[in-house]
Order: C-alpha cells, then sequence, then structure tokens
C-alpha cells in the first residue's frame, strides 16, 4: 500500500543555515504520528515545505504516490494558533466555513450546505453553541478546536496539525484526543508537531524524532527509546523515564513561525 | 496656495448662494452636485479598500504608496504636457505601484526591516515628486494645470470628466472586491492556510495591493498626496469599532468614507481657502473619535464603564 505521505531528500535553509537536512520520511496510510524534537528543530519548517509553504532547497513531497500540488485535495492543514490575529471581525461558524473555500472555486460564495458541514464539524469540537460567537471572545482551547473543526469540514485524508496541545486546556486536550482516534478509526492519516514528550506513547502510534536531521522514524514501541530521544535531545534531556518530571521545555517553532500569541 | 483652473467652478460663489436652502444647493448646482459625487466615490472604494489595508497592518504601506504617487503625476504631466486626469492618474498609479514593489524588493534582498524600508521609500518617492513640481512650475501650462493641488487636494476642481475617470478605475476595484470576497477575506485572516487551500496567495495579495493603488490615485486629486493615507485607514478603524463581521465594517467603512469625503469636499468648495484633503481628514477625525470613545463593547467609554461595573460588585 502507498505510503499517505512521503518526503525525499528535503532540504531548507534559511540564509544560507540548514533548518533541515536531507530529511527522508515516509508515513503510512492510517496512522496518528508525533514529530518531535527540541526548539529549532525545524519540526514546524518540515511540515510548512511537505505543504508548500515554504519553498525548500531540495526536496519533494508525494501524497499516495503523486505530487502534492495534484493532491492537495487529501491534505488539510492546522495552523498554529497564535499565527492569526484573532481580533479579525468574524464568527466561529465563518472560520470553520473557511475550510470549504478550497472546493468553492474561485466564484462560488459559501451557502447552506457549507453552513451545515462547519455546524457538523463544530459538533465534532464541541463547539455548536459557540458558532456565532465573535472568535475574540474565545479561550485558547477554543481557538484550537475551531482551527481543527475548520480543517474536520475539508474532509481530507491527511491531517497536518501544528502543535494543536500548545496552550490548551484539559477539556480541548481530550477533545483532540477523542477527534485524533476518531480520524484513525476512519482510515485517516494524521502528523502532529508535538512538544509533550510524555503524552507520546498514549497518544501516537508512530513517531519522528528530528533535529535538523531525521533521527528516527518508526512505530513508537520500536523507535521511541532513549538512544534515539537522547540523540535527538542531546545532553538536555536527562529526565527520560516515563514518568519523569516533564518535556523538554519546549514551545518550538521552526524559524518561520513566529512565537504563539497569548490566547 | 490654491489654484482654481476652472472659472466655472465659481460661479457659485455669489452674495445670492448662503440664503439658498444648503441641501438644494447641493442637488442642484452643477459644480458642487459634481464634488459631491466624486468625494462619495472616493470615499466608497477607500473605505473598502482600507478595511483591508488595516486588517492586513498595511496601513503604513497605503501612506508610503500615497506619497509615493506624486512623481507619477509630475512625469506624466511633463511626458505629455496635458493635465488630462486619465494621463495623470495612470502616472500616479504607476509611481505608487513601484514603491510598493521596491518596498517589497526591499525586505525580500536584503536586512532592512519593512518599517525603514517603507520610510525611505516615502521619502525619496515624496522628495522627488517636490522636486519636479517646482522644476515644472517654469512649464507654462504647469500654473493653470494645478499641480499642486495633489498635495492637498481641491474637491472644488472636479469636473465631470475626472468623475468618469475615478468611476473607471473605481467601479472595477469595488467588482473585484466583491467577486473575489472570500479569497481576499482568507487571504487577510490566515494567509498560509489559504495557500495550503491551494489560493494562489501571492497573486491574490499583488492584485489586492493592485487595488489598493487604485482607491488612492482616485483620492489623488481631490484629498491629496499626504493626506490621502487617511482616506483608508480612518473609515477602516472607525467601522471596526461597531461590528465584528467583515461585511458590515466594510459596508460601514464606505459609507464613513463617503460621509466624510462628502462633507470635507462641501465644507472646502463653500469656504475659500481650504485644501479639501485637511477639511476631508478633520471630518474622519471626528467620526474616528466618537467610534473609538462610544462604540458599545469595544469603545473607551464602554470599557471604563464595564470596569466600574466590575469594581462595584464586591462591595
Amino acid at each position: 500500500m502507498l505510503p499517505a505521505l512521503e518526503i525525499t531528500d528535503l532540504t531548507v535553509a534559511y540564509h544560507d543555515r540548514p533548518v533541515l537536512w536531507d530529511v527522508d520520511l515516509r508515513v503510512p496510510a492510517g496512522v496518528l504520528m508525533a514529530i518531535v524534537g527540541p526548539n529549532g528543530a525545524g519540526k514546524t519548517t518540515l511540515i510548512k515545505a511537505a505543504l508548500g509553504l515554504v519553498r525548500p532547497a531540495a526536496g519533494q513531497t508525494l501524497i499516495f504516490g503523486r505530487p502534492y500540488a495534484e493532491q492537495r485535495r487529501l491534505v488539510a492543514y492546522v495552523p498554529q494558533r497564535g499565527s492569526v490575529d484573532w481580533d479579525f471581525p468574524t464568527t466561529v461558524l465563518d472560520v470553520v466555513m473557511m475550510g470549504r473555500y478550497g472546493s468553492l472555486g474561485w466564484l462560488r460564495r459559501p451557502g447552506a450546505r457549507e453552513r451545515e458541514q462547519a455546524l457538523a464539524a463544530l459538533d465534532k469540537v464541541r463547539m455548536v453553541e459557540f458558532a456565532h460567537r465573535q472568535i475574540s471572545q474565545l479561550s485558547g482551547g477554543q481557538q484550537q478546536r475551531v482551527f481543527l473543526a475548520r480543517a474536520l469540514v475539508q474532509d481530507a485524508q491527511i491531517y497536518i496539525m501544528d502543535e494543536p496541545f500548545q496552550g490548551v486546556d484539559a477539556v480541548t486536550e481530550r477533545a483532540i484526543v477523542a477527534l485524533l482516534r476518531d480520524l484513525r478509526t476512519r482510515g485517516r492519516t494524521v502528523v502532529v508537531v508535538h512538544h509533550d514528550l510524555q503524552t507520546v506513547p498514549e497518544y501516537f502510534d508512530w513517531v519522528t524524532l528530528i533535529n535538523v536531521r531525521r533521527i528516527a522514524s518508526g512505530p513508537v514501541q520500536e523507535v521511541f527509546t532513549e538512544a534515539n530521544l537522547r540523540a535527538t535531545y542531546g545532553g538536555r534531556i536527562a529526565f527520560l523515564g516515563r514518568d519523569g518530571v516533564g518535556a523538554p521545555g519546549d514551545i518550538a517553532t521552526g524559524p518561520v513561525a513566529p512565537e504563539g500569541m497569548a490566547g | 496656495m490654491i489654484i482654481r483652473p476652472y472659472g466655472s467652478t465659481y460661479a457659485f460663489f455669489t452674495p445670492t448662494v448662503p440664503h439658498m436652502h444648503f441641501l438644494t444647493v447641493v442637488f442642484t448646482d452643477y459644480t458642487l452636485r459634481t464634488v459631491a459625487l466624486g468625494a462619495a466615490l472616493l470615499g466608497v472604494v477607500s473605505g473598502v479598500l482600507g478595511c483591508f489595508a488595516v486588517l492586513r497592518r498595511q496601513a503604513l504601506l497605503g501612506d508610503a504608496m500615497s506619497h509615493a504617487a506624486l512623481p507619477g503625476i509630475a512625469v506624466a504631466f511633463w511626458l505629455t504636457g496635458q493635465r488630462d486626469p486619465l494621463v495623470l492618474l495612470i502616472g500616479a498609479t504607476v509611481a505608487a505601484w513601484l514603491a510598493a514593489l521596491l518596498i517589497l524588493g526591499i525586505t525580500r534582498a536584503s536586512r532592512v526591516k519593512e518599517d525603514s524600508a517603507l520610510a525611505m521609500t516615502l521619502a525619496v518617492f515624496f522628495g522627488f515628486g517636490l522636486v519636479l513640481l517646482s522644476a515644472l512650475q517654469k512649464h507654462p501650462n504647469a500654473a493653470q494645470a494645478g499641480l499642486k493641488t495633489f498635495l492637498f487636494g481641491q474637491a472644488a476642481a472636479l469636473v465631470e470628466r475626472d468623475l468618469a475617470v475615478m468611476a473607471l478605475l473605481g467601479v472595477p476595484a469595488l467588482l473585484c472586491v466583491a467577486l473575489l470576497w472570500k479569497q481576499f477575506k482568507l487571504l487577510s485572516f490566515d494567509p498560509e492556510y489559504a495557500a495550503s487551500l491551494g489560493m494562489p496567495t501571492g497573486f491574490l495579495s499583488v492584485l489586492l495591493t493592485t487595488l489598493m493603488v487604485l482607491a488612492i490615485a482616485i483620492g489623488l486629486q481631490a484629498v491629496g498626496v499626504v493626506l490621502m493615507s487617511a482616506m483608508l485607514v480612518a473609515p477602516a478603524a472607525a467601522a471596526r469599532q461597531w461590528t465584528n463581521r467583515l461585511s458590515a465594517m466594510v459596508l460601514l467603512a464606505a459609507t464613513f468614507g463617503a460621509g466624510a469625503g462628502v462633507a470635507g469636499a462641501l465644507i472646502s468648495a463653500t469656504a475659500r481657502g481650504v485644501s479639501t484633503g485637511p477639511a476631508v481628514v478633520l471630518c474622519l477625525t471626528a467620526i474616528t473619535l466618537v467610534s473609538l470613545l462610544l462604540a458599545p463593547e469595544r469603545g473607551l467609554l464602554w470599557s471604563a464603564w464595564r470596569r466600574r461595573q466590575a469594581m462595584a460588585i464586591p462591595e
């Protein structure tokens, strides 16, 4: 079976400084995969390059065996919620409907059908009662769930999410986990930039460790090992036990992305 | 210095006028009607496009582009020797557009940050424009062409042909916004997500900036290059205070822009020696101040009252 996502020889540089160096990645269809690595390891850059949002110096991305540009409809992106201005004059429902814009063509406006799809997606993230709320009145976790709903209405095969667990409340964290599992049950592939090492074995079944280069990638039981983590995080990881004190302080973004704004 | 090239314009300033009902004058007097229509048109176009400029944090780009239009007007006049509005506005559009490209080029190619690139470009283009303007004073037609009115604007000098040119640029710009509404909205809110959906964000961004240039070009004759950016920013900032929906914000900004445009143009047309730009800006300032203070939810008075309520509860 074709891998859902296959990245070969991906190299990205900013001002001659390599951010990602010769990264190869194969993500089988139907897995929940975490991408982990220290600050500035290029996690966000990796997914942005895969989505064509960052121009790589070299490398290519295949989606189910064909170039990304041909398969765009199969991929949905959930950016970091800090990447937009939440004071924008719009409502929750309107933001979620934006997920349909790609399928509407140039001139069609979203209508009743798009509205229904958006409401269904909001229901999945338990945000229906907020549909007509102005987006500036949302908490950080609620903003995150709106972004997830927006990706859900795309009805994609592959979901690529940048730090969805960043700074969210417990309710949202549980809602996201339930959503990820639901996606896996429905055969979707999910790639998540993640920063909390402790929850990796619980939430994900596949993991990629990167630090500019790809350190390891595969099933969590096989590659989420102390040796690989040490190779990824260097000396900074002294507390690797499953009941350790916490993840390495990592609210990492790639060099291109701004730090998340306060929710 | 105010140059009034069109004799017909001033037939209106006769002692009989103050006794007539003001609105009757506006709708019956040919000149005033032209002035009001022109100001309304430019207010609508700049109000609409100003919303996108403000939401995309490009207000300063608008300011730089409007100043940068001045040398374009001067060069167009110098090359053709005519004061045809279409020729001058094409010159203005090209110069403003070049300035926008230059700013983009500087920020992309060098380590100079965007604010510095904006300031440099504005100063260089505007300075060059002023030099050209002084040089052109020697030109036999220059005084008659009233090029200096492009600094602070003179709505009273608008004639039907100017209106036609303004409509020629403004109506397609508005149509474009209406047709590509969802693209421009998403581009302003979340450009990377727009790109991930396959929208050509580079093209859309250039298009939106070009429409902004057109809005500026339309306003130059009436409001002038110096204060034109207020026409973009102030209606949008005021409108944002009253609504949480983009469509309502855009309609409201168009209304504010048109209202202030007409009021400012009429003030300057009826009071001798007042340039239109400053008059329009004063009207806009009034609207914006009221909006900043009084708007529900976002207004300063509203939030002060809220704070007092919150403080009062524990007692």
